[in-house]
């Protein structure tokens, strides 16, 4: 087990580390540096801005100074917006989107496994047709598809629902549906595989002759160690999430680190591109290494290599 | 002749005589034998969803690849005074050229804000989808195959730097580092294009469009190599590669001839799946903003530009969204439908 962690957090840092380098070097790449992108400033101008980013410097000492400033969490000030740090625009847009995000995982959990066990207990019947059909629908279909046709439907057609921002309980169901509607599907394609697997194992037999009612064979048996698979689909979850909150922010507006991300893309803010996705993938990174770690310890029976 | 002892062990000659016409007869085999191939095909053939995703996605290309060249308007093509038509609509100019006696094309999905036909604006961001998914998809595989074959193959040490190389990509966010490259990738390619002579095909294609097949060959091969890398570890340890050694075959010759045919079924398989989570891939970066160049219309930046004018012009999300839907869902069950007749193993 000690040997696995140190494996694991040792692969964590390393492409942690990676992709710190990859973002410098690429923004290397841009000609002219940051600064460049739009209309060019005048000489004294731009050296005075380079003196201040402390372009001027050799790229290796750069590059010290850049990472030995991330380890301690500073990631300099927005470009584009003056006087603010970038770890503070991460900070203020991550909590919007942490909780729009972290709504839609747990709608798609507690809708997805659901789903799934119901269409497996029913094979083949009806209803898990209907289940199998919408879940296969709902995989084909891009985030911003659903995004689109629920504002269409709710919002221009029926007036229902607010179309921008996050000021009440209303605001939150658009994106929350759009943002959890692919892993619902997902989940419950997962959930119902994995269930007719277990149904399918000697000891759920041995249950059913035990005489034990079906309840109890479900919850104790089936689905515990049917849930596990969902478990492991838990970290890709997250990245999805992420993925998806760039588009749904745009869509609905919402004044979370996706949006900003997006907006820092199209105005070419460099230190804020860095900032932001470095600070994703850490989080991805960081968030894969739990659940890995989690479900080595739920389920006993996985090697630990 | 009978036994007279039923233990005895003399032999009954009879049974030595040669077989006549009648007895051969019954020992030809009926049925011719069937391949790998034939029989993965006849199980294709047999699924009624994945040939009907087969008949669409033929559809789409040929919607796509063939219907813009016969089609009367371009995709760049704006139409002055026929801005913001609806489907079937005619503007003032056009219908003072049909009361003229003259043949107007309709608009049959409307046109733009900017007067440019709607249809074939699709038609051509199709084909933008169908070039990532299938060109991405491409590349993933030669790269991963590739990759996967020879880790697979040598094992040791090649194998454990190599996986630890997939492990550490695997792990990587995919899409933040496909951004960071779409944006950063495209000013040295544009002055490749314009400074560099032999490389004006980039701007002919796209730099966009460019853009995406590095990144997806950049990124998207790992679990294609892992997948290869473990169908490999199993077939080589079959009969027939120890023959193949023992004959003196060189290793490139065992990897071309022995192994990778009998991981065909696989990486077809996963090709095809690979292939509209490239398209999902693209019409988001689209959607986004960062992903093919204007004018080049792709079924995301569509969306995305159909979006400013919802409450106007609501039909204008559909077809896009439509269309992007329902390739990635052909697609996905055309996937389905290979690996259940080519690699049931691989089911999960």
């Amino acid at each position: 087990m000690a040997q696995y962690l140190v494996k694991r957090v040792l692969l964590a840092i390393v492409t942690i580390w990676l992709v710190a380098t990859l973002t410098f070097s690429l923004m290397h790449l841009v000609p002219g540096g940051p600064f460049l992108a739009e209309k060019s400033p005048s000489a004294a101008t731009l050296q005075a801005l380079e003196e201040k980013y402390g372009l001027d410097k050799p790229v290796i000492v750069q590059y010290k100074n850049y990472i030995v400033n991330l380890i301690q969490g500073d990631m300099g000030e927005s470009i584009k917006q003056r006087g603010r740090t970038v770890s503070d625009l991460i900070f203020t847009g991550f909590k919007v989107s942490a909780r729009v995000g972290g709504i839609a995982i747990l709608v798609a959990v507690s809708i997805g496994i659901p789903l799934g066990c119901i269409a497996a207990l029913n094979r083949g019947k009806w209803l898990d047709n209907v289940i199998v059909l919408i879940s296969t629908c709902g995989v084909a279909v891009p985030g911003f598809v659903v995004g689109t046709v629920l504002m269409i439907i709710f919002s221009v057609k029926l007036n229902l629902l607010p179309t921008y921002g996050l000021s009440s309980w209303k605001h939150y169901i658009m994106p929350v549906m759009s943002l959890a509607f692919y892993p619902t599907a997902y989940i419950s394609r997962l959930m119902r595989s994995s269930m007719l697997e277990v149904m399918g194992q000697d000891y759920m037999r041995t249950a059913r002759s035990k005489g034990l009612p079906q309840w109890k064979m479900l919850f104790k048996h089936a689905l515990r160690n049917a849930v596990l698979p969902v478990i492991t689909y838990l970290g890709p979850l997250l990245a999805y999430t992420l993925t998806g909150s760039f588009v749904v922010e745009k869509i609905f507006t919402i004044p979370g680190l996706g949006n900003a991300f997006i907006s820092s893309i199209t105005g070419r803010d460099y230190t804020m591109i860095m900032g932001t996705t470095i600070f994703l993938a850490s989080l991805v990174i960081l968030m894969n290494l739990i659940v890995d770690i989690a479900y080595k310890v739920i389920d006993p029976r996985i090697k630990l290599k | 002749m009978e036994k007279k002892n039923k233990l005895s062990l003399q032999l009954d000659v009879s049974d030595f005589l040669p077989a006549d016409e009648s007895e051969k007869q019954s020992l030809v085999v009926m049925r011719e034998s069937v391949s790998f191939w034939r029989d993965g095909v006849r199980r294709f053939k047999k699924n009624k969803i994945a040939m009907t995703s087969l008949i669409v996605i033929i559809f789409i290309m040929f919607f796509a690849f063939v219907m813009p060249g016969i089609y009367p308007y371009s995709y760049e093509q704006q139409i002055r005074g026929s801005e913001n038509l609806a489907p079937m609509e005619y503007s003032e100019k056009e219908l003072a050229l049909i009361e003229a006696g003259e043949d107007v094309f309709p608009h049959i999905l409307g046109t733009d804000s900017l007067g440019r036909d709607t249809m074939v604006r699709l038609m051509y961001g199709s084909r933008i989808s169908l070039l990532v998914g299938i060109v991405a998809s491409v590349l993933v595989l030669i790269i991963g195959s590739l990759y996967g074959t020879i880790a697979g193959y040598f094992g040791g040490r090649v194998d454990m730097i190599m996986m630890r190389i997939v492990d550490i990509i695997y792990t990587v966010p995919d899409i933040l580092i496909i951004i960071l490259l779409m944006v950063t990738l495209k000013y040295p390619l544009q002055s490749l294009a314009a400074n560099v002579p032999g490389f004006a095909w980039i701007d002919t294609i796209g730099v966009g469009l460019i853009c995406i097949f590095i990144v997806f060959s950049l990124l998207y091969w790992v679990g294609m190599a892992r997948i290869v890398r473990s169908q490999i570890l199993t077939v080589k340890e079959m009969e027939y590669v120890t023959a193949a050694k023992a004959l003196g075959s060189s290793h490139p010759k065992i990897i071309r001839k022995h192994l990778l045919p009998n991981v065909m079924g696989t990486l077809i398989v996963t090709t095809t799946l690979q292939i509209p989570s490239a398209m999902f891939t693209e019409s988001f970066l689209s959607f986004i903003g960062i992903g093919v160049s204007a004018p080049m219309p792709s079924l995301g930046s569509m969306t995305a530009l159909a979006i400013d004018g919802v409450y106007s012009y609501p039909y204008r999300l559909l077809a896009p969204a439509l269309m992007i839907s329902l390739i990635i869902f052909s697609f996905n069950l055309l996937g389905d439908g290979l690996r259940d007749a080519f690699d049931p193993k691989l089911k999960d």
